[in-house]
């Protein structure tokens, strides 16, 4: 770990009328590093995280990115083009459900050399070589690259989602509930899969989820969140052995996991 | 020996030629003069005066005869005809609460001040073909009664008094104008409104009715129509005070929409509203109804993904003259582009052929 | 003769100077779409009222007007048209592409390259390239504005993956001057490397989505591919049966019940030019 940390979260807070999304949360984020977001619906988690993401713009505060050219920036300030280039280069989106990170009249091929395409690649040839090598790395067989994404079970979609989101190697991936929506099995697959990603290539990511399972094996550090605040953070194993906050001892006690 | 097909400009007179024999039709029949459609065929004059975006009943009634009663073609005619005309100012906001109201009806309430006017109206006629008609027998008087010099106010504005309806804020900014300025996104409701207003009735109806089965639902009554005249005035800047310079009949619908409230407004009745040419009931009532479902935006209201809610899907594809001239393009040559996919679908072909063949062989 | 009801050109001058400011503002940002408030013109939506609104808007009364459907001056919508520009602006017409100044055209580019002082006006139904791709004009402009492109080149990747090639024939996107992509109208890709470094001015008008864009003289246009799949222009592999050129686009006839064909210049009048010179092919008499 550097000094320097990659994601720095300032006071963000965001309401819709008078009810609070999120309040006044702050965090950092150092390279290599995975930061787990817990809470149940309603806590403010995916809010935070389309904030973070340029999806929702806060009321308040800062999302400060160490930026390849410039270093740190507040990417709730920079122009929109600055950002929509951040989002298709070295940030990843992974939403909890494929369909709206995918599209899906593209097929799978397409679908993971849409970014490539989009930051200048244009070669064909080279295009599909990489495509092909992603659809290896997320286990999905490599016949299947003309197919449509309809064609896939949710499992494997989730899969493409990822791959398409990984394939220009980004420097910080944020993922909103990667998990939801899959059966029991296909989760642990995908959870087995994004742990031996995350470990080879030293991805720094910020997973919103509601389920421990998924933040006990892949992140580092953890934040629970209620009504919009958060309620406690530090280090996963601490929090979830030894919760100090009554919330999250109910979280962790009870059979929130899914 | 080939030779490459010439005389496309004697083929279009001749069309022409042939094309105003079919709609003079067999000449033993008395041609239809334009004050007999103005008066007989009122409804269609106003359909083209609304969708044409012009008022003049006698020039409405000119192009229906010209368009053999096509009334898209005679809409057309219309807005051709007003790119034309020179434009020489904007009349003041008509005051529609000032109406001399043919007809007022209110759904939500028994009885109001003003009454409830039935006026020259279908709806309770039984649909039977009137064979009296055919015979051209004259049409009795209707009887008569003074008009009650009483005002007409808004139904809506006893809601407003309990403060139940939305209120719809005086706002004098000048709306832009759909005819001088490309229609933009996002439309704010005066754009909206003056696109709707002169929006295809068939493709309002259509989308209003969806509504009403549940694609955007919103739950509308007619909390009031009217049909009347209104004088039209301007301010002359010479003079300094407003003038009147004639008298248009309009359709007025304000629908009144139950809402429960959203994130940022509370629990109160909503509005839609419809406002058009001339005796237009069905696409007043279909207009305010479109209306309201446009407006879930602002009123904090989930997007259900209902056509009806989307605002570039209704506006761009609302206007019959854009529509009819576009679908009927396809009409025109297209040996060129044509041409090219033919060479493309061989190629594909070949293509695959020979793999076939490729893979049979092995 | 010219009628006296309506203006030069039918439009008022009001309105032609709002289109030529679009047209400038056109010129000044090679391919970008211009909005424009269209007019309501007497003739369909779809059948070149851009292109119409355009041609008047720069029409003088000394020039000479050329206009072509299909590559043809005699196709019904052109005789249309020209009749329309005789009527109203009462300008000298021509079918030769050298001694037109101003050329209206639908679907193709003159065989015979442009000079200096010409301008082509384009008639354009779908102005926006990125329209199939994405259906909100909101979002499009977007992309253009941020350079957005990626998806453009998924399309084409599509068309490799499932065809081989690919598979666009006509309106092939194209970018301009490495900044816009544009639609070259529906012209068949065999004419996308005329516009290029072309010595006329080229103008687009779409009048039905209210958009003008614009070419100005010796401007970069590139047809989007991929180094491994570069764009070809390709055209019927025949020589014309009449004139017998091997390097014009050609229509194909059909000329029995049995199959039988031929294939001619589309754009008559080069076809003619080269006939009169004495070039004959196999099916000419």
């Amino acid at each position: 770990m550097t000094d320097q940390p990659l994601l720095s979260v300032r006071n963000i807070s965001r309401h819709y009328g008078a009810h609070i999304g999120c309040e006044d949360v702050s965090f950092d984020l150092y390279p290599g590093e995975v930061m787990g977001i817990v809470g149940e619906s309603g806590s403010g988690k995916s809010t935070l995280l389309n904030c973070m993401a340029g999806h929702l713009t806060p009321d308040r505060g800062q999302v400060v990115f160490d930026t390849r050219a410039d270093g740190p920036r507040d990417t709730v300030t920079m122009s929109e083009p600055e950002r929509r280039m951040l989002s298709r280069t070295d940030w990843a989106f992974v939403h909890q459900h494929a369909r709206d990170g995918l599209r899906m009249g593209v097929s799978a091929g397409g679908n993971v050399g849409e970014r490539l395409m989009a930051v200048g690649a244009r070669n064909y040839g080279d295009i599909r070589t990489k495509a092909t090598d992603w659809l290896g790395r997320v286990e999905i067989d490599a016949t299947r690259i003309d197919d449509r994404p309809s064609t896939f079970s949710g499992g494997m979609q989730q899969r493409l989602q990822i791959a398409r989101n990984l394939v220009t190697g980004p420097r910080l991936v944020f993922m909103d509930e990667p998990t939801g929506g899959l059966d029991v099995s296909v989760q642990a697959r995908l959870l087995d899969l994004l742990r031996g990603l995350v470990r080879d290539m030293g991805l720094s990511a910020v997973i919103v989820t509601h389920d421990l399972a998924v933040v006990r094996l892949l992140a580092d550090r953890l934040m629970v969140m209620k009504s919009g605040r958060v309620v406690e953070q530090g280090l996963t194993d601490q929090v979830l052995d030894d919760p100090q906050h009554g919330y999250t001892q109910l979280l962790v006690s009870s059979v929130l996991q899914v | 020996m080939y030779v490459a097909v010439k005389g496309g400009e004697r083929a279009i007179e001749n069309a022409h030629a042939w094309l105003a024999e079919e709609r003079r039709g067999d000449p033993s029949v008395p041609e239809l003069t334009i004050a007999q459609i103005r008066e007989q065929l009122s409804l269609s004059v106003n359909r083209v005066m609304a969708e044409g975006s012009l008022y003049d009943p006698d020039l409405a009634a000119l192009a229906i005869k010209q368009a053999r009663g096509d009334l898209i073609e005679a809409v057309f005619l219309i807005r051709a005809y007003r790119t034309t005309l020179p434009r020489f100012g904007a009349s003041a906001p008509v005051a529609t609460a000032d109406m001399a109201c043919d007809r007022r009806v209110s759904a939500t309430f028994k009885d109001v001040p003003g009454g409830q006017v039935l006026g020259p109206t279908f709806d309770y006629t039984h649909r039977l073909l009137d064979f009296k008609l055919a015979a051209e027998g004259e049409t009795p008087p209707a009887p008569q009664r003074e008009a009650d010099p009483a005002p007409v106010p808004h139904v809506t504005g006893f809601l407003n008094q309990e403060g139940l309806i939305e209120e719809a804020p005086h706002d004098d900014t000048p709306p832009p104008d759909l005819t001088r300025e490309p229609l933009k996104m996002p439309a704010d409701r005066s754009l909206r409104l003056q696109a709707l207003s002169r929006a295809d009735e068939g493709f309002t109806l259509g989308l209003a009715y969806s509504t009403q089965r549940g694609y955007g639902r919103n739950h509308a009554f007619v909390g009031e129509l009217r049909i009347g005249t209104v004088p039209v005035e301007m301010e002359i800047p010479e003079l300094g005070f407003a003038i009147e310079i004639g008298e248009v009949t309009l359709t007025e619908c304000e629908t009144v929409n139950q809402f429960t409230g959203s994130k940022t407004e509370p629990p109160q009745f909503t509005r839609g509203y419809g406002l058009v040419f001339g005796q237009t009931e069905r696409k007043a009532i279909s207009m305010a109804l479109v209306d309201r479902a446009l407006r879930w935006e602002e009123l904090g209201e989930d997007d259900t993904g209902a056509p009806a809610q989307d605002a570039e899907f209704v506006l761009y594809h609302a206007d019959n003259i854009q529509a009819t001239g576009f679908l009927e393009h396809i009409k025109l040559p297209h040996y060129v582009d044509f041409q090219s996919e033919l060479e493309l679908v061989r190629k594909l072909r070949r293509d695959v052929q020979s793999t076939q063949t490729k893979e049979a062989a092995e | 003769m010219t009628e006296q009801a309506y203006n030069f050109a039918y439009l008022d001058e009001q309105t032609k100077r709002m289109i030529r400011r679009a047209i400038l503002k056109g010129l000044a940002i090679p391919g970008y779409q211009v909005p424009f408030a269209s007019r309501e013109m007497p003739m369909p939506y779809g059948w070149g009222t851009g292109g119409v609104q355009v041609s008047a808007a720069v029409l003088c009364p000394e020039d000479r007007m050329k206009v072509i459907d299909q590559g043809a001056d005699d196709t019904t919508n052109a005789v249309s048209i020209r009749s329309f520009f005789e009527r109203t602006a009462g300008v000298e017409t021509t079918t030769s592409t050298a001694e037109a100044s101003v050329i209206q055209t639908r679907h193709r580019v003159p065989e015979m390259a442009l000079s200096e002082g010409q301008i082509l006006v384009y008639q354009v139904p779908i102005p926006e390239p990125l329209r199939f791709l994405e259906p909100r004009e909101s979002e499009t402009r977007k992309m253009h504005s941020l350079e957005e492109y990626g998806l453009m080149h998924v399309k084409l990747y599509e068309d490799i993956a499932r065809h081989g090639h690919i598979a666009t024939a006509y309106a092939y996107p194209v970018k301009v001057e490495g900044r816009y992509v544009m639609d070259p109208s529906p012209i068949p890709k065999f004419d996308n490397p005329k516009l290029s470094d072309c010595a006329a001015i080229q103008l687009f008008g779409a009048g039905r989505e209210q958009r003008i864009y614009a070419l100005p003289p010796y401007t970069s246009v590139v047809s989007l591919d991929f180094e491994d799949h570069p764009f070809e222009a390709s055209k019927p592999d025949h020589p014309c049966g009449l004139c017998g050129a091997e390097d014009s686009y050609l229509d194909e006839v059909i000329m029995d019940d049995a199959g039988g064909r031929m294939f001619v210049c589309s754009d008559t009048d080069f076809c003619e030019a080269r006939r009169l010179a004495g070039h004959k092919g196999k099916d000419a008499a």
